[in-house]
Parts: structure tokens; C-alpha cells; sequence
């Protein structure tokens, strides 16, 4: 496979992807604070009370922004999951476990804004919905893909067992969502759930997809600054890597690196010896 | 698989744990919730079930560690057979000692916890048809937590979300048996599942062992 036939395939190298985040990653910020802040401005400020809800459904614009997300992480950390399983790219599974805590977060916020923004709407914080009960199950596939990276003593090891949980997970997450839809709509009428509030005001349509916007760039910022840590902790005695932790060390931390290297050195060469 | 099976067999202590530990589960729901029969009724299918996923989750516990300990996982990995196949064969045993006696058992209970009739016997089929599922999935789950630190707790994270589905379409079969309407639905869907996760988990397992003997 040359590099020429794939033209990602180069950011698999983590010094190129290490560069490549670093250049990236101010603009994703800039741009999600940027997107964040007019769409929390429109929303609050813009956008007319809804007809049935009140203000409380503003609630909703990060509601619904970081339930898209959370799926959307959780399907891409899988197919970074199934690329590590078949290729063995080392930087794959870095970007997987680097999503893995902004999808917890991100599925968690998404439960948490649907039950404070259910309080005065369905007057209770939690109901077993077939769309509640699926986001919660998706986010113990989080915390159980965080847990087994975590729990391996080898770190390649654990990652291959959680990216092959990933892999399974996310087949399971249709046929989870599905069962779980279905049982709720054989057991409970929809008497919680109105079909549908009115059609939404174009200003109300602009905060949203600002929103999501935001988000994504936000998580994508965010995931790419913990693969670029990730990539550092794995590689700790490469050239790039030494290079990339100098820009940004003071003077001292540098010095106390290199007596640390040089100690460690030595202690291996006693031990060797 | 007859190697496991006269292994199971020999420790007849270990289905009996099993058993019992199935039946507890059951009989604590009566002593939580009062003797109301009707309440005790409208909960046996979540029950019964509850029960056989919590009692396949702890018995799959051990299904590989004793192999894996004592290096015969190794053996095997490297026998003519392919790995898929072992491991079916390894969770097939395993079902046959652990997952059948509580299917036999399941009408007595439902019994107990109030059912009645054609109830007793979708609850049977339900469960025939899923703890396999239950089984299959449980493996990935102990094949994934091999020699990790915490396995138990571990694998109880990672599989109980899994189980979820089998989970609704058994229980679900038993409830709609109760109101008398169309139960085959679950239970096709319920077979549906099996005949997916049994092609296709053993391949899961197989690559979750590979890992793990790495």
C-alpha cells in the first residue's frame, strides 16, 4: 500500500498526525467557541418561547446537539475500532480511546439536559422511553469500552479486546435500539410524548444547527488534543516525540527531563550489565 | 465438548450452585415485594428472566479462566480444529449443564410466581430460545476479560447492555402470553437472534481468545 493510493494513510505516522492535530486544533477550538456562543445567543436570546413549553425547551438545543453526537461517536469509534482489528494501526486505536470519554460525556450531557428539560415538560426527571433506556444502555458500552482499555495490563492487548467490544457494540446498538422501541411501543400508549410541537421557527432551526456545529467541533478538538497526549505516552523516546514535548516545555522541565532520561539510561545499562 | 461436559459433570457442585443461585434470585421477589398473588403475577416473566440472565452471567464466569490458567486454552488454539468451532463446542457444553436445567426448571417456578397454563409454556420456549443467546454473548464477554484485573464486575459491564435485547423479547413473549395475544411474534424474534449470534458470536469469541492468548 503506498501512500499515494490512500492520501490519509500518511496521518497514520503518529509524528505526521501529531503535527497535523497541532496545526488543527486552534481553528476547531476558535470555531467551537465561536459557533457555541452565537448558538447559545440565538437560542436564548433570538428565538421565540415555544408555544407549549415555555423557555424550558431551549434546554433542547444541547439536548439534541449532544445526543447526535454521542451516536455519532460511538459508530466512529467503533470503525476506528474495526480498523485497528484488521490493519493493527496503532493510530486508529488512539483516535478510538481518545473518543471514547467524549462520547461518555457527550451521552451523559444528553441524558442530563433530556431529564432537566423533562422535569417541567413530562413532570418527571426519567421516564422508561424506548429513546432514554437506549441512550443509557449506550452509555454503559462507553464506560465498558473505557474500562476494558483500561483494565489490560498491556495497553495493545486491551486495546484490541476493546476494539473488538466496539465492533460488537455497535451491531448490537440497531438491534438494542430496535427491541427497546418496540417494547415500549407494545406496553405504553404515547401519552408522554407529543408527536410533534409545532414547526420550528427558522431562528429556532439557526441555534440548533449552530449548535451541533459547535459540538462537533468541540469533540473533534477535543479528541484530537487527547490522541495527540496518547501518541506522546506511547511513543515517549521518539525523536519526534522529544521534539514536540521541547517547543513547549520550560527551561526547567527540560533540564529535568534530560536528567531523567540520563538516569534511566544508566539504570538500564546496570541492569543489562 | 465431551471433555467439558464429563469436566461440568464431575463437578456437579458448580451446576448445583447455579441452580440455587436461580432459584434464590426468584424467591426474592415474593419476599420483597409481598405475597400479593396479582402483583406477584404481573412480575414473574420479568422475574424469571431477570433471574436466568443474572445466573448465565455469573456461571460464565469461569468458562475459559480454568482452561486459560492451566494452559490447555493454548492446547487448543493450537489443535487441527478451528478455534470457532472449539468455542462453540465450549459454550454448547456449557448450556447443555447450565442453561438447560433452568429452562427444565422455569414452569415450576413461573408456577410459583403465578402463571398459568399456556403461560408456563411460552415461558419455557422463551427461555430456550434466548439463554443460548445469553450463553453465546456471555462467552464474548468472559473470552474479552481473560487475565484482566476485576474480570467479574468487568464482564457484568460490558455484557448486561449487550443482553438487553433477548432480555425485552423474552420477557416481552411471556406478558403478551398473559394477555392472550400474539406471543409469536417475540418468539420469532427471539429465534431470529439465535440464529444470527450462532454463526456469528463464536467468530467473536474465537477472535477474543486469540487476543487474550497473545
Amino acid at each position: 500500500m503506498s501512500s499515494r493510493s490512500v492520501p490519509w494513510l500518511k496521518f497514520t505516522a503518529p509524528a505526521n498526525f501529531y503535527a497535523l492535530a497541532q496545526r488543527l486544533t486552534p481553528w476547531l477550538w476558535a470555531g467551537a467557541a465561536l459557533l457555541c456562543l452565537a448558538a447559545l445567543y440565538i437560542g436564548f436570546f433570538v428565538a421565540p418561547a415555544e408555544a407549549h413549553q415555555g423557555e424550558s425547551y431551549r434546554i433542547l438545543y444541547i439536548h439534541v446537539a449532544t445526543a447526535w453526537m454521542g451516536m455519532f461517536l460511538y459508530l466512529l469509534m467503533a470503525l476506528y475500532g474495526g480498523i485497528y482489528l484488521v490493519w493493527r494501526i496503532k493510530m486508529a486505536d488512539i483516535m478510538a480511546r481518545s473518543i471514547a470519554p467524549t462520547g461518555a460525556l457527550m451521552t451523559f450531557l444528553s441524558l442530563w439536559t433530556g431529564a432537566l428539560w423533562g422535569a417541567p415538560t413530562w413532570g418527571t426527571f426519567w421516564v422508561w422511553d424506548a429513546r432514554l433506556t437506549s441512550t443509557l444502555v449506550l452509555l454503559f458500552l462507553f464506560l465498558g469500552y473505557i474500562a476494558l482499555h483500561g483494565a489490560a495490563d498491556d495497553r495493545e492487548k486491551g486495546g484490541r479486546a476493546a476494539s473488538l467490544l466496539a465492533v460488537i457494540g455497535a451491531i448490537n446498538v440497531p438491534i438494542i435500539y430496535f427491541s427497546v422501541d418496540w417494547w415500549y411501543n407494545l406496553h405504553q400508549g404515547s401519552s408522554v410524548i407529543r408527536a410533534d410541537g409545532p414547526s420550528m421557527a427558522p431562528s429556532m432551526l439557526t441555534a440548533m444547527l449552530l449548535m451541533i456545529a459547535g459540538i462537533w467541533l468541540y469533540s473533534a478538538a477535543v479528541v484530537l488534543r487527547r490522541a495527540q497526549v496518547e501518541a506522546l505516552e506511547r511513543e515517549p523516546r521518539s525523536e519526534w516525540a522529544q521534539a514536540a514535548a521541547a517547543g513547549r516545555m520550560t527551561r526547567t522541565q527540560r533540564e529535568l527531563a534530560a536528567a531523567e532520561s540520563v538516569r534511566e539510561h544508566t539504570s538500564q545499562e546496570e541492569g543489562q550489565a | 465438548m465431551r471433555r467439558d461436559l464429563s469436566l461440568i459433570v464431575t463437578r456437579r457442585q458448580d451446576v448445583l450452585t447455579v441452580v440455587a443461585f436461580f432459584i434464590l434470585v426468584i424467591t426474592l421477589f415474593p419476599l420483597a415485594l409481598g405475597p400479593d398473588p396479582q402483583k406477584l403475577r404481573t412480575l414473574a416473566p420479568a422475574g424469571v428472566w431477570v433471574a436466568a440472565a443474572l445466573a448465565s452471567l455469573i456461571s460464565l464466569d469461569r468458562l475459559f479462566a480454568d482452561d486459560w490458567r492451566d494452559g490447555s486454552l493454548e492446547q487448543l488454539l493450537l489443535a487441527p480444529e478451528p478455534l470457532t468451532v472449539v468455542a462453540l463446542a465450549k459454550v454448547a457444553a456449557h448450556w447443555l449443564a447450565l442453561g438447560l436445567p433452568l429452562v427444565v426448571l422455569s414452569p415450576a417456578l413461573g408456577y410459583a410466581l403465578g402463571l398459568e397454563g399456556a403461560e408456563l409454556g411460552v415461558l419455557a420456549v422463551s427461555l430456550l430460545l434466548g439463554t443460548p443467546v445469553l450463553s453465546l454473548l456471555g462467552a464474548v464477554g468472559a473470552a474479552l476479560t481473560l487475565g484482566v484485573r476485576a474480570g467479574g464486575a468487568l464482564m457484568a459491564l460490558l455484557i448486561l447492555p449487550l443482553y438487553v435485547p433477548v432480555l425485552v423479547l423474552g420477557a416481552g413473549a411471556v406478558t403478551e402470553a398473559m394477555y392472550s395475544s400474539a406471543f409469536y411474534a417475540h418468539l420469532s424474534l427471539l429465534g431470529a437472534l439465535l440464529a444470527a449470534a450462532l454463526p456469528l458470536l463464536p467468530l467473536a469469541i474465537a477472535g477474543a481468545l486469540r487476543i487474550a492468548l497473545d
